[in-house]
């Protein structure tokens, strides 16, 4: 008698659930490898003369940056841009903010836009929790402080497989940082999820206490890995007084990547912005085997993924790409 | 000295409860009468006297609860509490007594400002209350407050709570002075160049979030320093909501070694561990924060061994839109007095992981004897100051259901077993749920 239901609740179709891209730990390894597939669709019309996809046609995508950005911003707009979308840039400064306005009263606010997708950078952990809850737009996080930042983990993971042809058994050492580094964050749990070994190498007091990853303090071991990532070393955070290190040069001198720490032929990255003759000798920032400007192509072709995926749930086939091209 | 509002004592029976009072070593199936406030007969058939008979059958009647450490947001916040809206939150949560942390704006570091307190809770007070004063003016760590005449004026106790006593040399200073006042020191250890910008537990969250950590050496640290002092002074201090296993040990060594050194533990402390900051959830940001598994454990294991001797909750009411922000911009703290008990028996005595009995003696006896309070007992002559447990019924924690103005709990939406059937104090029924 107790399994008896209403028809109607039965009949009446499941809400589905609102897609966001928050963390790398909310994706399943089906998700990364759909997202990249797509990314790579992508990737093969940016070559055509009309870049622009009509795909996000009368969609709404406002970009909502707390912390100042180039690349990240930039390859957002770009990438909804291309996919014929409507974009809206706020910037903390020169917007209410300024006034004292919280986040979620500018949440609330942009929300009765009715985004389709807010695409959120914070310099606090869980901002885009906060939006999510008080809007009805997807969001996709672009960096919450020192926590997230899933699509340059994704973009990361494209690259690395268009140039070395796989991700599952590559090492990849991080170098630098990682205390305050949310691409470490979310990079650590991408490489888990797709089965490459990572090797956390930098000072003691910028490797974070149990961290769920392989952590050493000796530059030694990057050359037993396929790619050395370098983080920036965030020069506000190495004010005197701080010290993690007693000086950069110091740090330069025992973590910095030269090549002389590298095995011929060994790929390099980094997220940039990049501190030349700091963290990274600029020889090993111009070799051949630095994937750096790869990275930024990347990020815009795993952006435009990623506004798509958000929006449509689905893998993007060539035909429904080309049946839009006609649209 | 505790101020509570004047009010007739009333009539009572409590007729065929389970009379739980560890205190006394008192358990049995008991009628208990209370004329004009104070308890007239415990036997196992009273008269009723024409008296009002409440049912006690599969109940049980313990001595009301007191909480060593509540923040009521007066003066300075009173959208966030009164003393009106904390003592009845208290009375909710069968508290006969609470104590009151002085980090209010202004911060009670005067005797005008106590006495003005003192006047407040006579007009408003539900539920017995008392001030700690500030050990230092301003909680500055500068300059020693006036603690003699805040003595006068009725202070319980000194505390700096929300902030350390940064120097070594102040705190030995307030320890010598406080010790002409008869009164205890409550002590918030934190040494904050280890804690500065901590948000979370240095552990495996902290770790994977990013969030800055507060490590446990933080606390424990301070906790060695200020009993190496008070063994040096041979003075009591009483440590508050204790979070680290260290700082445990610590406290078991001191107290082994004679040192007159109290401590208590919160109710989130014992049920919860920094995995629950996976929610991103503002309210259960707390100082101190909440620890690893080993942490929990080693405070649960103080409590029932007696090292840890009181319960408090640290209530601490923020308003909605101070904890409507991500995780790092919110403040520290969260509601406790209206499921203290509640979640302690849901998560730990019916688990078995905690007797009633202790239960019920480290959230009453326990802290009043810290503090030098009259313990709430269930004997003949005694105040009536008593609480009535219904250890059966489920409820749901709703953000409508609470007395407190705030409603920063860490258990919204959950649901508890056990609940306040009625709750006397001071002579007077003050709560019946």
């Amino acid at each position: 008698m107790n399994s008896i239901r209403l028809v109607n609740d039965d009949l009446r179709p499941p809400e589905p659930p609102r897609r966001h891209l928050i963390s790398i730990a909310d994706l399943t390894r089906d998700d990364v490898e759909r997202l990249l597939g797509t990314a790579r669709t992508f990737e093969s019309t940016l070559d055509r003369q009309v870049k622009k996809l009509p795909t996000l046609k009368g969609h709404l995508v406002v970009n909502l940056f707390y912390e100042s950005s180039t690349r990240t911003s930039s390859s957002f707009e770009l990438a909804a841009k291309r996919l014929s979308a409507d974009t809206m840039n706020i910037k903390s400064s020169g917007s209410s903010v300024d006034k004292g306005e919280s986040l979620k009263d500018t949440a609330l606010t942009l929300g009765a836009y009715d985004p389709d997708v807010i695409v959120i950078r914070h310099p606090e952990i869980g901002a885009p929790q906060l939006v999510a809850r008080v809007t009805e737009a997807h969001i996709v996080n672009a960096g919450d402080g020192k926590n997230q930042h899933p699509t340059q983990a994704l973009l990361d993971l494209y690259t690395i497989q268009q140039d070395l042809g796989r991700l599952d058994g590559l090492h990849v050492a991080i170098v630098g940082d990682v205390l305050h580094s949310r691409v470490a964050r979310s990079l650590v749990q991408a490489f888990d999820l797709v089965g490459i070994r990572c090797t956390l190498v930098g000072p003691p007091a910028l490797l974070p206490r149990e961290m769920p990853a392989e952590t050493t303090t000796d530059i030694g071991v990057i050359r037993d890995a396929d790619v050395v990532y370098v983080l920036r070393m965030q020069q506000e955070r190495m004010q005197a007084g701080a010290n993690y290190v007693p000086s950069l040069r110091e740090y330069t001198a025992r973590w910095g990547v030269t090549p002389e720490r590298l095995r011929p032929g060994q790929k390099v990255m980094h997220p940039g912005p990049m501190n030349r003759g700091v963290e990274i000798d600029p020889l090993v920032a111009d070799s051949a085997d630095a994937l750096i400007e790869t990275q930024v192509r990347s990020g815009l072709v795993v952006r435009m993924a990623v506004l798509y995926d958000v929006l449509t749930g689905g893998p993007v086939g060539v035909q429904a790409l080309a049946a839009a091209e006609v649209a | 000295m505790l101020w509570i509002k004047e009010r007739p004592g009333d009539d009572l029976v409590v007729r065929g409860a389970r009379v739980v009072d560890p205190a006394q070593g008192i358990d049995a199936v008991l009628d208990v009468r209370v004329d004009k406030g104070t308890i007239a007969a415990v036997a196992e058939t009273v008269d009723a006297n024409g008296h009002r008979v409440v049912d006690g059958a599969g109940l049980v009647l313990a001595p009301a609860f007191v909480d060593p450490h509540v923040h009521l947001r007066t003066p300075g916040r009173e959208d966030e509490e009164t003393l009106a809206s904390g003592t009845a939150a208290a009375a909710a949560g069968g508290y006969c007594a609470i104590l009151a942390m002085p980090n209010t704006d202004p911060i009670v570091d005067s005797a005008a400002t106590l006495g003005s307190l003192a006047d407040t809770a006579k007009r408003e007070a539900e539920v017995h209350v008392g001030f700690l004063a500030a050990i230092t003016r301003g909680q500055g760590g500068d300059e020693l407050t006036e603690m003699g005449e805040l003595a006068d004026a009725g202070a319980v106790a000194f505390s700096d709570d929300g902030v350390p006593v940064v120097s070594a040399g102040m705190m030995r200073r307030a320890l010598q002075y406080a010790s002409t006042t008869g009164r205890p020191l409550a002590l918030h250890c934190e040494e904050r160049t280890l804690s500065k910008g901590g948000h979370v537990h240095e552990g495996r969250v902290a770790a994977e979030f990013g969030f800055a950590g507060y490590p446990s050496v933080a606390e424990s640290l301070m906790v060695e320093r200020d009993l190496s002092l008070a063994a040096y002074e041979e003075q009591p201090i009483h440590l508050l909501h204790l979070s680290a296993a260290e700082s445990v040990a610590a406290l078991r060594r001191a107290r082994g070694a004679g040192v007159r050194a109290s401590g208590e533990v919160t109710p989130h402390h014992l049920c919860l561990t920094d995995d629950a900051v996976r929610s991103l959830d503002p309210n259960v940001k707390m100082n101190p924060p909440l620890r690893a598994e080993r942490d929990r454990t080693a405070l649960l294991d103080a409590l029932r061994d007696g090292t840890i001797e009181a319960i408090a909750t640290d209530h601490a009411p923020h308003a909605r839109y101070e904890k409507d922000v991500p995780f790092e911009a919110a403040p520290f703290g969260v509601t406790g007095l209206e499921t203290a008990f509640a979640v302690l028996y849901t998560r730990l005595v019916a688990t078995g992981a905690l007797p009633l009995a202790t239960l019920l003696e480290r959230m009453s006896a326990g802290p009043a004897r810290i503090f030098g309070l009259d313990a709430p007992r269930i004997a003949a002559g005694a105040p009536a100051n008593l609480v009535l447990l219904d250890l059966e019924r489920e409820w749901r924690v709703e953000e409508g259901g609470f007395r407190s103005r705030s409603q920063n709990s860490w258990l919204l939406g959950e649901s508890l077993t056990g609940k306040v059937a009625l709750t006397v104090a001071g002579g007077a029924v003050v709560h019946e749920g």
